[in-house]
């Protein structure tokens, strides 16, 4: 008990070397970044503008649509992770985690090969897969007789933000897989043999024994999909530009922001509106991981094995 | 540095060539990484035989990411010695932080008349910053031999375009036109501001768009939309989701007649074609026979120098002989399509080339209509007008409402287009 | 057992594997397989393997003729090797105090940390900058390691805290009693304990630095700092018509990860057996 009270050094030594280099790399720029959010510009620098940048981001219709058309494209590209990504991660780490399944390491392998490619490579791939001129896909489709469902959806306003979703689907797939099949692979032997004793087996063994048991990784998942999404980038920007055409369609908070922040062409940057922006991002990331930290993380039951 | 560097120039000064200072090495800024090659294949050499102890290091950065990174690293301090400059707004932004040099007292500044400089000058036009390195010049590049194959001749009329539109069409051994619409700077700046200056008539109507006597929703600066929408029915399958390299590799494959575009292109395609088929050129259709034609002469790329830098000695070196004739020669000869400014004329080599810079004798020139002052504010000109030409191609918007929605963008914060 | 095996069963789980294979790897195919193909083939049958008329080294005779490619490898090795060291250790030490200890602003720490997570450090891009420039670490592997570390710690904690938390109480009782010290404990027993999670957050960590284009680009561009993603974006804006270059570029490109991924899948497999098997 003694020890109790004495100073624990040890949490010092554990936590001092990942806090330095985060807070002097990481938090004091981005803090410095947030903080001209309360700034305009002015003649010959720049002037305490308190909250007026933030009217203006909510209030002035010019900027007010782009952002509630980015964060609405952004709702729709994360519904579609959490709709296919995830579950056709669970399906393929579940199919994976059976046992005696031969050439497993294989399949986890090849799956796994989009996640490590740049989104330089995957971009310029699927344009050229989806290309009507190079006709990649629209050869393939004239193969089996489905010519006619062939359609520029790049190039559609109705059908872009869906396609690339689906492409950064197609690419992040092995994130949620290895993480489920990490999680079932840890499930004891004892609590498989135990409800094979009971009579349960296959797929209801998956739905009432294994998937309780990986709910905890289900979570950190989403949240991580959440976070991966709403911080979404270069796909949209190696294949459709920092203006994400056509017409917007694509336009998520990430080029938004950019756009913003950086300027574009003509456009000169804007420091003041971008970090505006990206407060506003990091505002809606914050409430989303809290969603998750306060009232989901704690009603999940932990187990130890 | 500076200090040693002055050390260095006092110590040659006093030496007299008896022996050589210690080089000094100059850093270009640059988003012409088509050019890597030229660079260091041709005009860093010259440079560098006739100027012994100066080095230049050529660094491009891809076009898109180009501003985003030259500014981050002129706010930190990281930059080239020598910064190439986007024209208009973007680099007076960077003179009036103080990040570029003023450079109106160099010498071989007198090559260059006022209009050739205007684009790297203050509004006022007392101090330039910037030495003008090349013009593009917009029109329409098109596959002489299937122009021959069908019995067509290049249009000078739109009726007559159009004609030769539809005979392409009809024949369909061809694609009548080769642009896309998913990159939307080729329908604005292939588009749009290649067939525009027609309509508006060159500076005129540029200049009276400044100063607030005509509006984008006037007839002239919408009919230019009316075109363009169009065109539409003579693009390739799938035009929405072709991209710039798509219409490029279609031209240059010879799948594709005619391809709306700007000079510069000319030196990226001769070794594509490889000799496959002949090019020509036209210029911008005009109304009528006989008509008044306007091109768009557009000062497109200039050489600044970093204010910090700290060889600005060995810099200034460099730009006047950027700004000299031997310079302007080397670069115009090497890029085929890139312009000299020069007030001394070039001599040119390539045919294509010499095609369109002899529209210059009969055409009046303007610049791109977005580019001075009318891109200052939010929404950004410039930015909308590729929206709205990709939009009006694809048929999603009509042209009048484009140009609506144009007009209405630019008087939200340009005060001689309000009321 | 044998009711888990049965053929039907087994041969649906290859089926759908296989397809999904398929999907992954079809892309990479139609680059690779095109790099090797003269620029008419390409455009023609762009799904054909190269024939003896259409095989063409081309794209690989410009890129190889343009860039130290070798160099930019190793760059990116180092980058890569360095960062993953830094967040792996500095990651576990401190998750491991967030889980391991209750301590007053633990919770805070916790939080604090996370918020990485939420924001792009893209944003601070000048910041970073001028403290790279005012330490004289401008063009230098040492920035880029120093950006990726801060980079890859938020969610390296977040997830291996969460798994830190599984680990059985029990076993680190009984070293205590045994009269371990408290890095005794970290390092010899529960480190090798999750592995696996190492091995999972290793990965994550990995792809985005070894891919990333905006840090390179500002804060280490020189030709001899250049990482591998940078020299092939390079090439793609320079020859972003010639896309026998293009091609050629990004199967460069990618063998190095491929291949850099096959021996890490390895331990990365073995990681996460070795954690289950207890």
């Amino acid at each position: 008990m003694a020890q109790r009270k004495a100073f624990r050094w040890h949490i010092v030594v554990f936590l001092a070397p990942a806090v330095l280099v985060y807070t002097a790399i990481m938090i004091i720029p981005l803090i410095g970044t947030l903080n001209l959010s309360l700034f305009g510009k002015a003649e010959g620098g720049r002037v305490f503008v308190g909250l007026a940048n933030f009217a203006t981001l909510f209030g002035d219709p010019r900027w007010s649509t782009a952002f509630w058309n980015a964060l609405a494209n952004n709702a729709w590209f994360f519904l579609i992770h959490m709709l296919v990504q995830n579950p056709v991660g669970i399906m393929l780490a579940a199919l994976l985690s059976s046992p005696r399944l031969r050439m497993a390491a294989f399949y986890r392998t090849a799956i796994f090969i989009p996640t490590i490619l740049s989104f330089v490579i995957v971009g310029f791939v699927w344009k050229l897969i989806l290309s009507p001129i190079w006709g990649i896909a629209p050869g393939m489709l004239d193969a089996v007789g489905l010519k006619s469902l062939f359609a520029p959806w790049l190039g559609r306003e109705g059908t872009a933000l869906t396609t690339l979703a689906l492409v950064s689907v197609w690419q992040f797939v092995g994130i949620p897989m290895m993480l489920i099949y990490a999680a079932l692979l840890s499930i004891p032997d004892e609590v498989i043999e135990a409800a094979e004793i009971d009579g349960v087996t296959g797929w209801s063994q998956f739905w009432k024994i294994k998937l309780p048991l990986i709910l905890p990784s289900i979570g950190i998942i989403s949240v991580l999909t959440f976070v991966a999404n709403f911080n979404a980038f270069d796909l949209i920007y190696v294949s459709q530009g920092a203006l994400a055409g056509p017409n917007f369609a694509t336009d998520i908070l990430g080029t938004f922001l950019y756009r913003t922040f950086f300027g574009f062409q003509l456009q000169l940057g804007d420091p003041h509106m971008g970090a505006t922006i990206a407060t506003a991002m990091f505002g809606i990331i914050l409430v989303g991981v809290c969603i998750y930290l306060f009232a989901i993380q704690t009603r999940l039951r932990r187990y130890q094995f | 540095m500076t200090g040693k560097l002055r050390l260095a120039l006092l110590a040659s000064t006093m030496l007299a060539g008896t022996a050589a200072a210690q080089d000094v090495t100059l850093t270009v800024e640059s988003w012409r990484n088509d050019d890597l090659q030229i660079w260091q294949d041709t005009i860093i050499p010259a440079f560098e035989a006739a100027n012994p102890g100066i080095k230049i290091n050529f660094a491009p950065t891809a076009p898109a990411e180009y501003n985003a990174v030259l500014n981050s690293k002129l706010d930190a301090g990281s930059a080239g010695d020598l910064i190439t400059c986007r024209p208009f707004d973007a680099s007076l932004e960077l003179f009036n932080k103080g990040q570029l040099a003023d450079l109106t007292d160099l010498a071989s500044m007198a090559n260059f008349s006022d209009v050739a400089k205007s684009a790297w000058q203050t509004d006022d036009g007392s101090a330039t910053f910037c030495v003008p390195m090349a013009s593009v010049i917009h029109g329409f590049l098109y596959n002489k031999n299937a122009f021959e194959e069908l019995g067509l001749e290049p249009p000078k009329t739109v009726d007559q375009f159009y004609a030769v539109l539809d005979a392409i069409k009809e024949d369909g051994t061809y694609i009548p036109m080769a642009m896309g619409t998913p990159d939307q700077w080729e329908a604005a700046t292939m588009g749009y501001q290649n067939i525009g200056p027609t309509y508006w008539k060159g500076e005129e109507g540029r200049k009276a768009l400044i100063d607030g006597s005509q509006k984008l929703t006037d007839d002239a600066w919408v009919e230019p939309f009316r075109q363009l929408a169009r065109w539409k029915d003579y693009l390739g399958d799938g035009f929405e989701a072709q991209t710039y390299p798509d219409s490029q590799n279609l031209f240059t494959l010879g799948r594709a007649a005619i391809y709306p575009t700007g000079s510069w292109e000319i030196g990226v395609f001769e070794p594509q074609i490889e000799g496959a088929f002949e090019m020509g050129a036209f210029a911008p259709p005009v109304a009528a026979e006989g008509d008044t034609c306007y091109i768009s002469d557009h000062t497109d790329i200039a050489l600044g120098l970093n204010a910090a830098s700290p060889n600005a000695d060995a810099a200034r070196t460099f730009l006047e002989w950027v700004g000299s004739d031997e310079f302007a020669s080397l670069y115009a000869n090497a890029l085929p399509g890139f312009f000299s400014m020069n007030s001394n004329p070039v001599e040119m080599q390539n045919p294509v080339a010499q095609e369109f810079v002899s529209w210059r004798e009969n055409c009046e020139p303007t610049i791109r209509s977005t580019y001075q002052i009318l891109s200052r504010g939010t929404p950004n000109l410039e930015n909308e007008t590729w929206n709205a030409s990709a939009n009006v191609i694809n048929g999603t918007e009509t042209p009048e409402a484009a140009a609506e929605r144009l007009q209405e963008g630019l008087a939200s914060w340009y005060e001689p287009q309000k009321n | 057992m044998s009711a888990r095996s049965s053929l039907p069963r087994s041969v649906a789980a290859h089926g759908i594997l296989i397809l999904y294979t398929l999907i992954a790897l079809f892309p990479v195919f139609v680059i690779v397989v095109n790099s090797f193909k003269s620029r008419r083939a390409i455009f023609n049958e762009p799904l054909a393997l190269p024939t003896r008329e259409t095989f063409d080294l081309i794209g690989f005779q410009t890129v190889l003729s343009q860039g130290d490619f070798f160099q930019y490898f190793l760059n990116s090795m180092t980058v890569t090797v360095f960062s993953l060291f830094f967040v792996l250790l500095f990651g576990a030490m401190a998750a491991f105090a967030l889980s391991e200890y209750r301590f007053r602003g633990n919770t805070l720490t916790g939080l604090y940390l996370a918020l990485g997570i939420m924001i792009p450090i893209r944003l601070g891009t000048v910041a970073i900058l001028q403290l790279m420039v005012a330490t004289g670490l401008v063009n230098t592997l040492t920035a880029l390691v120093l950006v990726y570390t801060a980079q890859g710690l938020p969610l390296a904690i977040f997830i291996l805290s969460e798994f830190m938390r599984g680990v059985s109480d029990d076993l680190k009782n009984a070293g205590r009693i045994d009269g371990l010290s408290e890095y005794r404990i970290f390092f010899r027993l529960v480190l090798p304990l999750v592995r696996p999670a190492m091995a999972t957050v290793a990965v994550f960590t990995m792809i985005p630095i070894w891919n990333d284009l905006w840090f390179p680009l500002i804060l280490a561009p020189s030709e001899a700092t250049k990482t591998i993603t940078l020299g092939s974006q390079v090439f793609i804006g320079q020859f972003v018509t010639n896309w026998n270059a293009v091609l050629a570029a990004l199967s460069l490109a990618i063998v190095p990860v491929l291949v850099l991924y096959l021996i890490f899948s390895r331990q990365l497999i073995r990681g996460i057996t070795a954690g289950a098997v207890k």
